[in-house]
C-alpha cells in the first residue's frame, strides 16, 4: 500500500471516530433539550449527563484531528476547499462554537437555564448538516475554478435533491446513533426509565434512517453517475453488509436483547457504508481537483506525520482506556454511585 | 464593510487570535495554579488550598470551553483565510499542528478525568496526580502551537521553487531559531497572568470585606506565585530581545525607533515620532542600553531600518505597544513585588487599601500586556506572512463575503464573553467559598 492511500485511510478513519462520538453528543444534546421540553428531563437528563461530562471535550478533539491532518497530508485541499468553503466553514463554526461554550454554561454555569440548554441542544442538529454540505462538496460539481480563482457554486448546492438528501441523512443518523447509544448506556445503569424512553427513540429513528439511505443513492445518481457507477459496480457489498447490520441492530433493539451487541452493529453498519462511500470516492478527494496523489504532500512531511501519528497513539489509547474504565465502563459511576 | 480581502482577513484573525489568546493564557497558566494549591493542601493539611484547587478548577472548565471553541475557529480560520499560505506552508507546519492536537487531546482526556473524581479515590495524591498530564498537555500544546508561530517569523527547513515547497525537513521547520526564545515567553507569562488573575480576585474579594481565610491565603499564593513566575518573565523577555536583534532585527529597529545602524545603540522609551524627518522627541532616552539590551554589550552595533527596503519593514507605530506593554509589566510586578514584601517584613501593611487596589489591576494588566505583546509580535513581521518567502497580500483568501464573515463572528465574541462573564460570576456568587468549606469539609 502506498503511503498516500495510508494517509487517507488514517484520517477516514479518525472522521469515522468522530461521525460515532459527535453522533453520540450532538444526538444527547438534542434529547435532553426534548426530554426538558417534554418533562421527562427527570427520567433521562441524568444518563445523558453522566455520560457527556467527562467526555464533551475529547469528541471536538477528533474533529481538529482530521482537518489538520487532511491539510498536513494534503494541503491543496487547505487551497480549494478553504477559499470555497469560507461562508459555509465560518457558520459550522459558529455552530460548534455556540454548541461547545453553551455545553459548559449549561453543564458547569446553570443548570436550569433552558436558553443554554436549547443553544446547545439545537445548534447539535444544525452542525451535523452545515459539515456534510463539505462531503457533498468534495462530490465534485460545486466548485470551479476560473482564471486562476475557486468559486463556490451556493445556489445550485442549495437546489440540489442529493445535497438535501445528504443533510437529512446526517440528521438522522444522528438521532439514531445516539438513540441506540444511549439505550444501551441506559440498560447498564439499570435505568429502566431512561431505557423505555430511548428504546423508544431508538426504534422511532430507525425507519426514516434507512428512507433517508435510498434517498442519498438516489440524488447520488443524478449528481455524480461515474460515483455512482463505482459504488455499483465495485463496493455494493459494503453497502449491502451495512443493510444487514442494521437489520441485526434493530431486531436486537424490537426484542430487547443485547443492546450492547446491538450497537456495535449500528456501529458497524455506518462503518460499511462510511468506507464504502470513502472507497468509492477515491482516488478523487475533491472531484475533479484532487486526487490524493495530486494532492499529496512531500514525501518526508508525509512519513513525519505517520511517525507522529503512531507515537501519538501509543499516548492516547492508553488515556483513554484508563477515562473509558474510569466512566464509560465503570458500573458505579454510570448507576451514579460514586 | 467597504475594505478589501487582505484588510479584512487580517481583521477578522487577529479578532479571533485576541480573543482565543485570553483563554489560551488561562488555560496554559490556571492548571498549574491548582497543582500548586491542591500540592500545597495535601501537604498542609490545609483545607483552605484544597478548596482553592476546587474553585479555581471549576471556573476553568468554563474558560476550557470557550478556549477549546475559539482554538477551533482560529485553526479552521487559517485555511479559509490564508488558502493560498496554507497551500504553501501548511505542510511544514502540519507537523506541530498535529502534535498540538495530541497534546490538547491528552490534556482533555486527563482534565475530564480530575475533574470528575475529587472524592473517588482513597489516597489524596492519587488524585492530585492526574492534574499533572492536564498540565504536561497545555504546556505542550502551547509550545507546538507557538514553534508554528516562530516559523512564520523565522521560517527555515524548506526549499520553494515556483511557489511550491519541493523539500522539507519539519524538525528544522519546528526548531527555528525564534522557537526557544518565543515559546518560553509565552509559556511563562500565561503562568504569570494566569497567578495574577487569580490574585486580582481574592484582592478584589477582600477590598470588598470579605476577609475569611480562605480569601487571605489565595491572595498571598497566587500574588507570590505571579511575583515568581514574574521575574521569569522578565528573564525571557531578555531573550527574545536577543534573539529579535539576531534573527528579526527590523521588528526590533521598528520598537525602538532605531533608524540607522549604529554601535552604542540608545534605548527608546514613549516620545513622539515625526516620520518626515526620522526625529524623535521628548523620549526618555538612555544611551547605549539598546546595545546592552540586545548584545550584552554597551558597545555592539545594532541594525537600523535603514537597512531593509521601505516595503518590507513594519509599522512604526508598534513603538508605543512596546512602550505600554513594559508600563504594565513594569507595574504589576511592582505591585506583586511591594506585596510580597510586606508579606516579609511589615504584615500590618500588606492589606494596605491602595496596595490591594493596585493588585486588583494587575491581572487585567497581565493579559493587556499579553495582548499588547501579540500585537507587537505579530504587527513587527510586517508585511510578512511568512518572512521573507510570501507577503500577507498573497496569503489571504479570494472568496467575497468576508464583511459579513467579520459581524457574524464579532457578534460570537462579544457573545460568548458575555456570557462566560455572567456564567463565571453566578458560579461564584451564589457559591462563597466560606459556605463551601462549611458543606464540604464541616468545619470552620
Amino acid at each position: 500500500m502506498n503511503i498516500q492511500l495510508l494517509g487517507m485511510i488514517v484520517l477516514w478513519t479518525f472522521l469515522y471516530g468522530y461521525i460515532i462520538v459527535a453522533s453520540i453528543d450532538f444526538g444527547a444534546g438534542f434529547f435532553a433539550y426534548y426530554g426538558k421540553m417534554t418533562k421527562q428531563d427527570h427520567v433521562i437528563n441524568n444518563i445523558i449527563d453522566r455520560y457527556l461530562a467527562p467526555v464533551w471535550e475529547v469528541t471536538n478533539v477528533f474533529f481538529v484531528f482530521f482537518f489538520v491532518g487532511l491539510i498536513g497530508f494534503f494541503p491543496s485541499v487547505a487551497y480549494y476547499l478553504g477559499t470555497a468553503l469560507l461562508i459555509p466553514g465560518s457558520i459550522a463554526l459558529v455552530l460548534l462554537s455556540i454548541r461547545g461554550s453553551f455545553y459548559a454554561f449549561s453543564n458547569y454555569g446553570s443548570k436550569d437555564n433552558k436558553v443554554y440548554l436549547f443553544l446547545y441542544g439545537a445548534t447539535g442538529l444544525l452542525i451535523p448538516a452545515a459539515l456534510c454540505t463539505v462531503l457533498t462538496i468534495s462530490g465534485g460539481g460545486f466548485i470551479t475554478e476560473k482564471n486562476g480563482a475557486v468559486q463556490f457554486l451556493a445556489g445550485k448546492l442549495f437546489s440540489s435533491l442529493y445535497s438535501w438528501s445528504v443533510v437529512i441523512i446526517a440528521i438522522i443518523s444522528v438521532l439514531y446513533i445516539s438513540a441506540t447509544f444511549l439505550t444501551y448506556y441506559a440498560n447498564r445503569a439499570k435505568d429502566y426509565g431512561a431505557l423505555a424512553i430511548l428504546r423508544r427513540y431508538a426504534l422511532f429513528w430507525s425507519i426514516p434512517t434507512i428512507l433517508a439511505s435510498f434517498l442519498v443513492f438516489v440524488g447520488l445518481r443524478d449528481n455524480n453517475v461515474h460515483f455512482y457507477q463505482r459504488i455499483i459496480d465495485k463496493y455494493w457489498w459494503m453497502f449491502a453488509l451495512s443493510l444487514v447490520c442494521f437489520i441485526v441492530a434493530s431486531l436486537l433493539i424490537l426484542f430487547k436483547r443485547n443492546y450492547g451487541t446491538a450497537f456495535i452493529f449500528v456501529m458497524l453498519q455506518y462503518f460499511f457504508a462510511f468506507y464504502g462511500y470513502g472507497a468509492s470516492h477515491l482516488p478523487y478527494i475533491l472531484d475533479p481537483y484532487i486526487t490524493i496523489y495530486s494532492g499529496f504532500t512531500v514525501h518526508t512531511a508525509a512519513v513525519a506525520l505517520v511517525i507522529v501519528f503512531i507515537l501519538g497513539l501509543v499516548l492516547l489509547i492508553p488515556s483513554l482506556i484508563i477515562l473509558m474504565r474510569l466512566f464509560l465502563f465503570n458500573a458505579d459511576y454510570i448507576q451514579g454511585k460514586k | 464593510m467597504d475594505m478589501d480581502n487582505v484588510t479584512l482577513s487580517r481583521l477578522l484573525i487577529a479578532m479571533t487570535f485576541v480573543f482565543h489568546i485570553i483563554f489560551a493564557t488561562i488555560g496554559v497558566g490556571i492548571p498549574v495554579m491548582i497543582a500548586i494549591a491542591e500540592g500545597l493542601g495535601i501537604w498542609k493539611k490545609d483545607n483552605n488550598y484544597l478548596l482553592m484547587a476546587r474553585r479555581w478548577a471549576r471556573g476553568y472548565t468554563i474558560t476550557v470551553a470557550v478556549g477549546v471553541v475559539t482554538g477551533t475557529c482560529l485553526g479552521l480560520q487559517l485555511s479559509l483565510l490564508f488558502p493560498s499560505f496554507m497551500r504553501v506552508a501548511g505542510q511544514a507546519i502540519s507537523l506541530p499542528l498535529f502534535m498540538e492536537t495530541f497534546a490538547f487531546f491528552f490534556e482533555a482526556i486527563f482534565l475530564g478525568i480530575y475533574l470528575y473524581t475529587w472524592d473517588r479515590f482513597k489516597k489524596r495524591t492519587s488524585h492530585w496526580l492526574f492534574i499533572f498530564p492536564v498540565i504536561i498537555g497545555a504546556n505542550l500544546s502551547a509550545f507546538f502551537i507557538t514553534t508554528v508561530n516562530a516559523f512564520m517569523n523565522t521560517p527555515q527547513g524548506f526549499t520553494l521553487k515556483n511557489g511550491v515547497i519541493k523539500t522539507i525537513d519539519p524538525i528544522a521547520a519546528m526548531f527555528n531559531p525564534a522557537t526557544p526564545a518565543k515559546s518560553m515567553h509565552v509559556i511563562v507569562t500565561a503562568y504569570t497572568a494566569s497567578a495574577l488573575i487569580l490574585g486580582s480576585i481574592a484582592a478584589v474579594q477582600y477590598l470588598r470585606g470579605k476577609r475569611s481565610e480562605y480569601i487571605t491565603k489565595s491572595l498571598r499564593l497566587a500574588v507570590t506565585m505571579g511575583l515568581i513566575f514574574g521575574i521569569l518573565t522578565g528573564i525571557t523577555g531578555d531573550f527574545s530581545a536577543k534573539f529579535l536583534a539576531k534573527h528579526q532585527p527590523e521588528k526590533l529597529a521598528a520598537m525602538e525607533w532605531h533608524f540607522k545602524t549604529e554601535r552604542g545603540a540608545p534605548f527608546i522609551f514613549y516620545g513622539t515620532l515625526n516620520k518626515d524627518t526620522e526625529e524623535v522627541k521628548y523620549a526618555i532616552k538612555i544611551p547605549k542600553l539598546l546595545s546592552f539590551l540586545s548584545f550584552s554589550d554597551f558597545n555592539a552595533k545594532v541594525i537600523g531600518l535603514d537597512e531593509f527596503p521601505k516595503d518590507e519593514t513594519p509599522p512604526l507605530y508598534i513603538h508605543y505597544l512596546f512602550d505600554v506593554k513594559m508600563t504594565l509589566v513594569g507595574l504589576m510586578l511592582f505591585m506583586a513585588f511591594i506585596y510580597v514584601l510586606c508579606s516579609r517584613l511589615k504584615k500590618e501593611w500588606m492589606h494596605n487599601k491602595w496596595l490591594l487596589v493596585g493588585l486588583s489591576c494587575a491581572g487585567p494588566f497581565a493579559m493587556a500586556s499579553i495582548e499588547l505583546g501579540w500585537t507587537l509580535a505579530e504587527v513587527g513581521r510586517q508585511p510578512w506572512i511568512l518572512r521573507g518567502y510570501m507577503k500577507v497580500a498573497q496569503g489571504a483568501t479570494t472568496a467575497s463575503g468576508l464583511g459579513s464573515m467579520f459581524w457574524l463572528f464579532l457578534v460570537l465574541y462579544l457573545l460568548l464573553a458575555i456570557f462566560s462573564i455572567v456564567v463565571i460570576r453566578k458560579m461564584f456568587i451564589q457559591n462563597p467559598p466560606e459556605d463551601e468549606m462549611k458543606y464540604r469539609f464541616n468545619n470552620i
